[in-house]
């Protein structure tokens, strides 16, 4: 197992950036996943460590050795790939030992270790077919098994489980957790999904156009986001964001609604904010769960109800901003229908209108 | 009156079935019945004359029919390898190339742009052991100052028709093979990289069998061609020196129209037929294989 770290890691294609001097330290044994929106850097960032990505500056460093002129077998690293990349004409049991028969270990240690992750993965009936005989979930674990035998320093898993169902991938997903407490390998994991990165890392890191915009645990991430992009990013749905002028103390709207500063941020007279609050913590009185110290109650006419069992997404329109709120114990709502909504201050947000930036103190 | 009344799905297919029989069925039927015949072109009434198996039990027992044989089996065999062999590396080299690929591509074709014969009177100039450009090159490098008779001695002329079959056809390979470089989907050789082969290794265990059909198809098609060598042969030595050269073909070709023999020439090319549908048969099975080991299905 091995600590990874990255130090001002630059991607270039020709005269375009495209990983603009990233730091990053993973700990040993750490379950890190990168996530963003496409196009942000996160698969470069996730090649070059493989060694399939030249590194354009500074030093990706495995287990405390710099790795930037390894090839990719040299940096004891094992990839799981988006399309499974299963050697089609293989079957799953060579597939599975092919790099111990490359790096030349003996027939009985190949077949241990196959047969080992084989019943780690539920493999053991499949090992005599071939890739084309296997369903999208069974060659996503032929994968992984091929990621295991390898007995690496570092799992790397680039967007393993988007080509699956949306119910395997809920399974998949708990079985790569359940697959990283029994090894307790180091993971640097990369999805443009936010749900897999919160249930899966220990930490996240956020990027967006060749930055890291924040790394932190999950809670970490959802609860003090450091601008508007990673609030948007994570949490589903979305958080509601509106904009807004702080006067006399107060944040104020563009139709005059009037809401007190958040406890926790700071403001400047007459300054231009964003105002964030999630679904979670803006509900109907009476359908909520009334917690925090500072609340504020607002007015709003729900636009359209998405009712999903046990409760309902209600989209109503504050100062001329759609916002979705959630609605616990619901009730049959109808569209045009006034609600007093419940605002708890304590879990709202404020940033720069301009930056984009927390406010917080 | 009574019409006569054809069955609707005959008379449908009848205009088929005159064409067929007029440019495919009759010549075929009419080739293996004077086959059995002691037919001579320049006795045309000789085709009446039945001799029964004579004229194959003739071709079998005949060592010079055997010798070509073997002789085109060799062109094939060494053909086919060397230009397998030489279509890989081209097509290798020209997938590395990342400017003027096109161009290259293009460029590849050039020389199945030529007809056969006219690339067999070029080969004859370049290999003509006075005034051809092979001898002349060596003897100004000062190699050699005798006159090297490629087309002349018996093993030389072989090699030197083997040198201008390899240089029309290299490209059939180097097209194919290019083509299949450019299927190989990136996936399983970054993951080949990833598991720790080297270039080689990677070649070895994924981009080859990733080729192999496309070898096949590109075998199949280059061992008809083989098997039915003519033009180059013919324009380069005529089969000589004293039939050093002689092919299945032009065997059969100076039997029927020179010697006007046509029975025993169509006996022997119904015997040569085999030869083409073994290797065609034996590359598609390959082919098949080969594609089943992928996963593409038949």
């Amino acid at each position: 197992m091995a600590q990874v770290h990255l130090r001002n890691v630059v991607k270039k294609y020709g005269p375009l950036e495209v990983v603009h001097a990233i730091n990053l330290d993973i700990a040993d044994g750490e379950f890190v996943v990168l996530v963003g929106p496409s196009g942000c850097g996160k698969s470069t960032t996730l090649r070059m460590v493989a060694g399939l990505e030249a590194i354009s500056g500074g030093d990706v460093q495995i287990g405390g050795r710099v790795v930037n002129d390894l090839p990719p077998r040299d940096r004891n690293i094992s990839m799981v790939f988006q399309n499974y990349a299963l050697y089609p004409h293989m079957t799953v049991r060579e597939n599975l030992g092919f790099s111990l028969h490359i790096a030349k270990h003996s027939q009985a240690d190949i077949d241990k270790a196959v047969n080992e992750a084989a019943d780690i993965l539920s493999l053991t009936p499949l090992l005599d077919r071939k890739p084309g005989a296997l369903s999208g979930g069974q060659r996503q674990r032929v994968a992984m098994g091929r990621a295991i035998v390898r007995d690496p320093e570092v799992f790397l898993f680039d967007e393993p489980l988007s080509n699956l169902d949306a119910k395997l991938r809920t399974q998949m997903r708990v079985e790569i957790k359940k697959l990283h407490q029994k090894l307790g390998s180091t993971i640097i994991y990369v999805t443009h999904d936010q749900i897999e990165a919160m249930t899966l890392a220990d930490r996240i890191v956020i990027m967006r156009d060749g930055h890291i915009e924040q790394v932190g645990t999950p809670l970490e991430v959802f609860e003090n986001p450091i601008n508007t992009f990673v609030a948007t990013f994570i949490g589903s749905p979305p958080m509601n964001l509106l904009d807004g002028v702080v006067k006399d103390g107060q944040i104020e709207f563009a139709d005059g609604t009037r809401l007190p500063v958040p406890p926790g941020y700071f403001t400047d007279e007459g300054q231009a904010i964003t105002f964030g609050v999630r679904a979670d913590n803006i509900m109907p009185v009476g359908h909520a769960l009334p917690r925090g110290e500072h609340m504020a109650e607002v007015e709003m006419t729900v636009d359209l109800t998405e009712p999903l069992g046990t409760e309902t997404l209600l989209f109503a329109v504050l100062a001329g901003t759609e916002v979705q709120a959630k609605m616990l114990n619901p009730r049959p709502v109808h569209r045009g229908e006034r609600m007093t909504f419940q605002i708890m201050l304590d879990k709202c947000h404020l940033f720069d209108a301009e930056t984009g930036d927390t406010q917080k103190k | 009156m009574k019409r006569l009344k054809l069955p609707q799905w005959l008379v449908l297919l009848l205009p088929a079935i005159i064409i067929l029989s007029a440019v495919v069925l009759i010549p075929l039927v009419l080739s293996l019945y004077s086959s059995f015949t002691s037919y001579r072109l320049t006795r045309p009434d000789s085709i009446f004359n039945w001799v029964g198996l004579f004229n194959y039990e003739k071709a079998i027992t005949d060592a010079k029919f055997w010798a070509a044989f073997g002789r085109t089996v060799l062109l094939l065999t060494v053909a086919l390898n060397l230009e397998m062999l030489l279509g890989l590396g081209i097509a290798i080299m020209v997938s590395k190339v990342t400017r003027g690929q096109r161009l290259l591509r293009t460029m590849m074709m050039f020389p199945m742009m030529f007809s056969p014969i006219l690339v067999g009177f070029q080969f004859k100039f370049i290999f003509n052991d006075n005034v051809g450009l092979v001898n002349n090159a060596l003897q100004s490098l000062g190699i050699t100052d005798t006159a090297i008779p490629w087309l002349v001695d018996g093993n030389l002329a072989m090699f030197s028709i083997i040198f201008a079959e390899v240089w029309t056809s290299t490209s059939v390979f180097g097209i194919l093979i290019l083509a299949g470089l450019y299927a190989i989907p990136r996936d399983p050789l970054e993951a080949a990289k990833v598991d720790g082969c080297t270039a080689l290794q990677s070649f070895r265990y994924v981009t080859l069998p990733f080729l192999m059909p496309f070898i096949y198809i590109a075998m199949a098609i280059r061992s008809l061609d083989v098997a039915r060598a003519y033009d180059i042969v013919q324009i380069m030595t005529n089969g000589g020196p004293a039939r050093r050269t002689e092919l299945l073909w032009t065997l059969i070709g100076r039997t029927g129209y020179v010697d006007a023999r046509m029975g025993y020439a169509n006996a022997m090319g119904y015997i040569s037929i085999f030869l083409a549908i073994f290797f065609t048969v034996y590359f598609f099975k390959k082919l098949t294989k080969s594609r089943q080991e992928l996963g593409m299905g038949m």
